[in-house]
């Protein structure tokens, strides 16, 4: 299939098609369709749940919300997002465009974006493609003019909730958001993998090897991996820990990645056979895993931490770090005590932001410490994964 | 880490007078930081000369000393009360550069005074150019190309090496003095001189010029464990080039990807901490390339600043407040959240909406200076808004200026830039240079058709934001099309989404205001209240600070208690200032404990009132009849305070009466009967009160005519005046024709289709000599009436009463004049059924007393007399104008008997000259002055010695005086020629000055040519020469071009202090005087306000 990539001039004239955004528990948002509007006709084409694939019902998904300022490209190509419509709490989106550099992953997840206000016009000297063009052209309709902060309020008394938005009536929205299983139980992260084994970064000059397991990996891990002098080969996340080893790694590393951590098919008994055997650093889902590989318990937060300004404690040190959070999901402390200790927590509401393992070399943390988008305060996580590397190495 | 307990006793020093580049952000700061370091049990000591700040009442800090800021006087403060530590930080650079100043002085170290919340070698280097400019570069940061001069010389060959175009900045000065930009050696020149002089180290820095480049601004938290946070990100409409504090700016950010927003964000962490600020806020001033990115730093404040007060209003984060904790001891991730309560400040603040904050300039009082910004800032004053989206927020900014405009154009105003009025070439050319009117001729350019990228070229303004205009253009032809009655709800909201106000539909319609008001209700568009969070919804607020939007829900909590909403006194400007600030937020602070639900109005960030903490609720909306209104809808007050905040509220008085809430105190029809002239005429009739005599004019001639009744020399000015605009004093018929004519075209009459029968001028006998009285009274419900202090003005009448020095109590009345005045305040109190406060000016000549204005609301001497007496008067009318009465006060302990501490307070005015060199200083009838101070003693000459030296007039032990006295003001310039020279200074005057002094038997030591004479060293030499300590110059007539222009300007570029009424000149002999009678004192307000009970009617 060719590309079924279909422009509209994303100009003043572009139409305005109204629209609804409807939650599963019936509350109703009025704005504008805009982004990608796939058409009736060729409903098979738009990925999302059977009954949805029509402008009736352009997008739907688990919706929650970012309070990012600033990294909206970033957000939306992160594979993370699968399975979800994201809400920007900001009202302009859009304004500094899209450009090649800052997309997180070549394909996007993301089943829909939810906006106050789409910049018609982006202005930034990077910028080689409007936001409109680029929801175009990744797939990803939008809905815009809805009073985000209305509907954050909402997510935020009600949790992550199913919804849809189209042209559709009420009940036609409110039974498709219903339709959607939300994230709960659904292995997103072996969706989103990669099949085949890929190369990253500096190549034969890494100092150390390192296998990334791909649970929806992000660019912008590649790259701080690569910064620290990694070789970097990302496999599937269906690779067993003997085709890892295999490899010969100085250590692992388990990526972010989408959805409910329990339901990863195989990704615990991998971790747990790498355990022991190599270093092993996680990032957000990476970490979940990580902490069920040693008998921890995960538990879905209301509505999660999506945002880019998350105090986080080092408890080692005191250091206050604003951290870049995206998920739903969190580690239990009180179930891998023994195991772990807790090295990181969040200071808005105390939950486990990171650990370390405390019999073999192996550390996570929730947030995301590569940033994109987000503050650099926490990159100095990846110099301690060389540092353990190198240890274990010696 | 908690809070320190080695410290007891903290000195906080304040930012002294509201002048230019440094207003009442810091009364915000200050009064936080005071709030704060007491209720965490510190004993605070405040030091600052501005009597019109919250921080200054004498519940605010255990000592407060209204007393000039400088080295010896501050040095007193502390040999007397003994502070542990000093917080310079909150006190704008006023405070830093006088802290410093402390410690090079060896006086911190003598009295082992701790510097907290800042070290010396980090105001150093983020102060010194070159020092900051190293530091930089160390770190790996890009700064502009550039070198340090301190000589005329050394620019030269700097700038050789650099090339144009430059800017030159001197070092140690606040909001960019002294600052330019130059193309060319002339003008590179012009600009070394003034900034070598400007800067008090004499040292300039001059670097390549950014020119267009964007410009951006980070403020950033620092605690002493080295947590870093940035609590907002700001975003210049106007490019570099433009003073960011004349710049429109918005928050947060809208242009940088997050990769550049993050490097930006990592330069800032860097820079903060290799400069060194220890704790509390600083912020970061970045310029980028809008072709490349390339970034360069170009300035840290390692201090709170006029951005923090932005940040702080656009965030909710309360820099201040957290700055102060952290300076004793405690860390970002200990100290709460305010307004989520459960999370730490050690966060990032994220917004769900955005802010635009646009200057307010005063360029109609100046009009010598040019109108173009540049990189020296200008503005007096600002507004904020907030909207859910950018188009929003700036159209009510631009409403919220309050200079006629109902946003951005479509309105009346915008007949300027039409096709008849301008040439569209012209329009575009003019769009190319800053000034005030720019965004008005770029909307209107638009409108016109010019396209974005012609504009972007010649504006450099982002072409997002200029997209953002064309969508509010574009909306507009929509809704021309669709005419009211095509409306539907969709329409509505569009445009309101927009931030059109009714206003600009009414006039875009050509319908009745009211029938767009009741279409859009009709529709079902009425505007929904959001919350401003510091976290986006994320967490619960438990703060009401509100502003209007049009979105689906609002968050107004419900309410439980009878709502007093009070109305701001908007952007400061000058004639209205911090003064009306000062009596909300007083009304705020009595009325909540009183029982009420307050709820303010305003849309000035750099106030108190818009502190969350001032009010029950705070609502940041736009003072017009619209949004008043809609609040009021939506809160249903019992009382809405239209008369504290000057004329701002009080012009949307009758408004709110007729849209059914019932006013707070005086009545507006009252409030008209004193400012119609005619019927205040007859009331003074009535009332047998005399006036001055005159009459009303529209014509020439018939002002003529009454000149010719009334005889010259007369006081023309506006029917409707505000700080005294327009006004003057004239001595013949020509100076009346010229300034009929000016009346009737220029300003905002002249916009408004000039004189009318309806809109008629002034024309008053002028009192010349008499002197000035001014009375704030309060009259309650059961009339009775609290005269709360008369005040002797300085000046002689003529001078606008806010730019004269006043004195309480009155120094020459006898108490016959005292009686008379007090039993005419009591009348007109009673004839105009005053409820609340009522302001009276007179002029008291030979012995009988003319009333010459009656205001029936707060003046601008509110907050002096309660300084100077103990006796709150803003919080006393704020009661009264809700019905309670002064007894019942009395017996609640809020009224008290003034105080006799056996003292003297003196006013006095200061003036932004050194912003205007081209503008003569001559005092007159309009106003000019930005701010005051107040100087508080136990004779009238030392507390007036005090108010010259907190105003910067630093009257000199020693040294020679320069007088050039008018002819009519000669007889009394021997007396204070002898003075001068019993003093000990020589003297230096003209020839005909000097020949009437010589024959008088007082020794002239130097003789100099009129200024222009083509023989011998003039006055303007001789200042130049720094010949001259004081300079005593009396304006002959009214040709303010005359000489004494140029020596005035003159003694304004060399900082010599310069007086220009013998009456000063003549107070500022007697303080000279009572300064050899011993060392100047200092004593803290609350001991005066507890030294004792003077008679209430002073």
């Amino acid at each position: 299939m060719s590309s079924v990539t279909r422009y509209t001039p994303s100009t003043q004239s572009a139409r305005i098609v109204p629209g609804q955004l409807v939650l599963a528990d019936g509350e109703t948002f009025e704005g504008e369709l805009c982004g990608w509007l796939p058409d009736d006709e060729r409903a098979d084409e738009v990925p999302g749940p059977a009954d949805g694939r029509s402008l009736t019902v352009a997008g739907v998904g688990e919706v929650v919300f970012n309070t990012a300022l600033s990294g909206y490209q970033e957000i939306l190509t992160d594979p993370s997002y699968a399975g979800q419509i994201v809400t920007f709490t900001y009202p302009h989106i859009g304004n500094y465009g899209t450009n090649a550099d800052d997309d997180e992953a070549s394909r996007t997840h993301v089943r829909g974006a939810i906006v106050r206000d789409l910049a018609r016009a982006p202005s930034n000297w990077r910028s080689t493609e409007s936001l409109t063009h680029f929801l175009e052209r990744h797939r990803i309709p939008a809905i815009t003019g809805i009073d985000t902060r209305r509907l954050t309020r909402h997510l935020r008394d009600a949790g992550a909730i199913p919804g849809a938005f189209g042209t559709g009536h009420v009940a036609t929205l409110r039974a498709a958001a219903q339709a959607d299983g939300g994230t709960d139980g659904r292995d997103l992260a072996s969706l989103v993998s990669t099949t085949v084994p890929y190369r990253s970064g500096a190549g034969a000059d890494g100092r150390l090897r390192v296998v990334a397991v791909d649970y929806g990996i992000k660019r912008t891990i590649l790259r701080h991996l690569t910064r620290v002098g990694c070789d970097v080969e990302v496999v599937p996340s269906a690779m067993t820990a003997a085709e890892i080893l295999a490899r010969a790694p100085d250590g692992v590393f388990l990526s972010n990645g989408p959805g409910d951590p329990a339901a990863v098919a195989g990704a615990v008994s991998t971790i747990e056979g790498l355990l022991g055997e190599v270093p092993v650093f996680g990032i957000c889902l990476g970490h979940q895993l990580l902490s069920r590989a040693i008998g921890g318990r995960t538990y879905k937060l209301p509505f999660g931490h999506h945002g880019g300004n998350h105090p986080v404690s080092h408890l080692a040190s005191g250091r206050v770090e604003v951290t870049a959070q995206n998920h739903n999901y969190c580690v239990d402390p009180d179930s891998i005590t023994g195991r772990a200790v807790v090295t990181h927590l969040n200071l808005n509401d105390h939950t486990v932001e990171g650990m370390r393992v405390t019999d073999v070399p192996a550390f996570s943390v929730q947030y995301h410490p590569e940033a994109g988008p987000g503050p650099h305060d926490a990159a100095y996580l990846f110099d301690e994964f060389v540092e353990l590397m190198t240890i274990n190495k010696a | 880490m908690p809070k320190r307990t080695d410290i007891h006793t903290i000195m906080v020093i304040g930012s002294g007078p509201i002048i230019i580049g440094q207003a009442c952000e810091f009364d915000y700061s200050g009064t936080q930081a005071c709030k704060v370091l007491r209720a965490e049990g510190y004993r605070v000591v405040l030091v600052n000369s501005n009597p019109a700040t919250i921080m200054t009442d004498p519940e605010f800090a255990d000592a407060t000393y209204i007393e000039p800021l400088d080295v010896p006087t501050v040095t007193r403060v502390i040999e007397r009360e003994r502070p542990d530590a000093l917080l310079p930080t909150i006190g704008g650079q006023t405070a830093l550069n006088l802290a410093v100043a402390l410690h090079e002085a060896g006086v911190l170290e003598r009295y082992g005074v701790e510097l907290i919340g800042a070290n010396i070698e980090a105001i150093h280097t983020a102060e010194d150019r070159q020092k900051f400019h190293d530091a930089m570069v160390e770190i790996g940061l890009d700064v502009p190309r550039s070198g340090i001069a301190h000589t005329l010389d050394e620019a030269m060959s700097v700038v050789a090496d650099i090339g144009y175009p430059v800017m030159v900045r001197p070092s140690f000065i606040m909001g960019g003095g002294g600052t330019g930009i130059a193309h060319d050696d002339e003008h590179f020149v012009e600009i070394i001189v003034r900034g070598l002089a400007a800067s008090p180290i004499h040292e300039v820095l001059v670097e390549q010029s950014v020119y267009g480049w964007k410009e951006f601004e980070l403020e950033l938290m620092r605690d002493h464990a080295d947590n870093v946070v940035v609590v907002c990100s700001i975003e210049n409409v106007d490019p570099m080039g433009v003073h960011t504090g004349d710049s429109i700016t918005v928050a947060p950010a809208q242009t940088l990807t997050d990769v550049e927003y993050q490097r930006m964000r990592d330069a800032a962490f860097a820079c903060i901490r290799r400069i060194g600020v220890d704790t509390g806020g600083s912020n970061i001033q970045f310029a980028v390339n809008p072709v490349n990115g390339e970034m360069i730093v170009i300035e840290m404040n390692p201090r709170v600043s006029r951005s923090s007060a932005l940040a702080s209003k656009a965030t909710g984060f309360p820099i201040a407040k957290i700055a102060a904790k952290l300076a004793v001891g405690y860390t970002l991730d200990e100290i709460p959240n305010d307004i989520t309560r459960l999370t730490p400040a050690s966060f990032e603040p994220v917004i769900d909406y955005v802010v635009t904050k646009i200057p307010r300039w005063a360029f109609e009082k100046f009009p010598d200076a040019s109108g173009v910004l540049g990189t020296q800032m200008q503005s007096v004053g600002e507004a904020m808004a907030i909207g859910r989206t950018f188009a929003e927020s700036l159209q009510k900014a631009m409403r919220s200026l309050e200079t006629g405009r109902a946003g951005l154009n479509c309105d009346p105003g915008e007949i300027a830039y039409d096709e008849e009025t301008i040439d569209i070439d012209e329009l575009v050319r003019r769009c190319a240079i800053p000034t005030p009117d720019r965004l008005f001729q770029v909307g209107a350019a638009i409108r016109r058709g010019v396209p974005l990228e012609r504009l972007h070229s010649l504006t450099f303004i982002d072409p997002w934001f200029l997209d953002q205009m064309l969508q509010i253009v574009e909306e507009r032809h929509r809704l021309e099309a669709v005419t009211l009655a095509g409306m539907r709800r969709a329409d509505w909201r569009r445009a309101k989404r927009l931030g059109f106000s009714d206003a600009q539909l009414t006039y875009l319609w050509g319908v009745d205001a009211e029938d767009v008001r009741s279409a859009r209700t009709a529709a079902g568009v009425l505007p929904t209240y959001k919350t401003v969070d510091t976290c986006a919804a994320e967490f619960a607020a438990s703060t009401p600070y509100h502003y209007s939007t049009w979105e689906d829900t609002d968050e107004i909590a419900p309410i439980a208690k009878p709502v007093v909403v009070i109305l701001g006194a908007g952007p400061n400007r000058i004639g209205q200032g911090i003064e009306f600030d000062y009596c909300c937020v007083h009304a705020a602070f009595t009325l909540s404990d009183a029982g009420f639900e307050t709820v303010m109005v305003n849309c000035n960030p750099e106030t108190v009132s818009t502190d969350y903490d001032t009010s029950d609720r705070l609502f940041f909306e736009p003072l017009t009849d619209e949004d008043v209104r809609n609040v009021c809808e939506r809160l249903q007050p019992v009382g809405v305070v239209v008369s504290l905040g000057g004329q701002t509220p009080l012009k949307l008085a009758h408004a709110i009466e007729r849209a059914g809430f019932p006013i707070a105190g005086t009545s507006p029809a009252s409030i008209d009967r004193a400012e119609d002239r005619e019927r205040f005429n007859e009331l003074c009739d009535t009332l047998g009160i005399p006036q001055p005599p005159g009459g009303t004019a529209s014509t020439v001639e018939a002002a003529i005519d009454i000149a010719g009744r009334i005889g010259y020399p007369v006081l023309v000015r506006p029917s409707y005046v505000l700080g005294g605009r327009a006004m003057r004093i004239v001595y013949d018929d020509a100076g009346l024709r010229s300034a009929m004519h000016e009346l009737g075209t220029a300003g905002s009459l002249g916009r408004e289709g000039g004189l009318s029968a309806e809109r008629p001028a002034l024309v008053d006998r002028f009192l010349e000599d008499a002197i000035e009285v001014d009375v704030d009274a309060i009259r309650d419900v059961t009339g009775e009436v609290l005269v709360g202090g008369i005040m002797e003005h300085i000046e002689e009448a003529g001078v606008h009463s806010g730019d004269s020095a006043c004195v309480i109590p009155p120094p020459t009345l006898g108490h016959e004049v005292l009686a008379v005045i007090e039993a005419h305040t009591r009348r007109f109190a009673h004839a105009l059924e005053v409820k609340g406060l009522i302001n009276i000016q007179f002029a008291v000549k030979d012995g009988s007393v003319f009333v010459i204005e009656v205001n029936p609301r707060a003046s601008r001497t509110v907050p002096f007399v309660a300084k100077a007496t103990g006796v709150p008067l803003a919080k006393i009318a704020a009661r009264v104008m809700m019905n309670a009465t002064l007894e019942q006060l009395r017996a609640e302990g809020l009224l008290i008997p003034p105080a006799n501490g056996g003292h003297i307070a003196v006013k006095e005015a200061v003036l932004p000259f050194n912003r205007f060199p081209d503008s003569d200083t001559l005092l007159g009838p309009e106003m000019r002055s930005t701010g005051e101070v107040m100087g508080i003693d136990r004779t009238f000459g030392r507390a007036f010695a005090k108010s010259q030296a907190a105003a910067g007039n630093h009257l000199p032990a020693k040294g020679s005086v320069f007088l050039s006295l008018a002819d009519r003001d000669k007889p009394a310039g021997l007396v204070l020629g002898r003075r001068f020279s019993d003093l000990g200074l020589d003297i230096v005057a003209t020839a005909g000055t000097a020949k009437a002094l010589q024959e008088a038997g007082i020794t002239v030591t130097a003789v100099v040519a009129k200024v222009g004479e083509a023989d011998g060293e003039d006055a303007v030499d001789l200042i130049a020469a720094g010949q001259i300590d004081l300079v005593v110059n009396t304006p002959r007539g009214d040709g303010p071009r005359a000489d004494g222009g140029h020596i005035r300007r003159a003694a304004v570029r060399y900082g010599v202090a310069c007086l220009t009424t013998v009456a000063a000149a003549l107070a500022a002999a007697a303080g000279l005087e009572d300064a050899l009678m011993g060392e100047m004192t200092v004593t803290p307000l609350q001991e005066y306000h507890r030294g004792g009970q003077l008679r209430l009617d002073l």
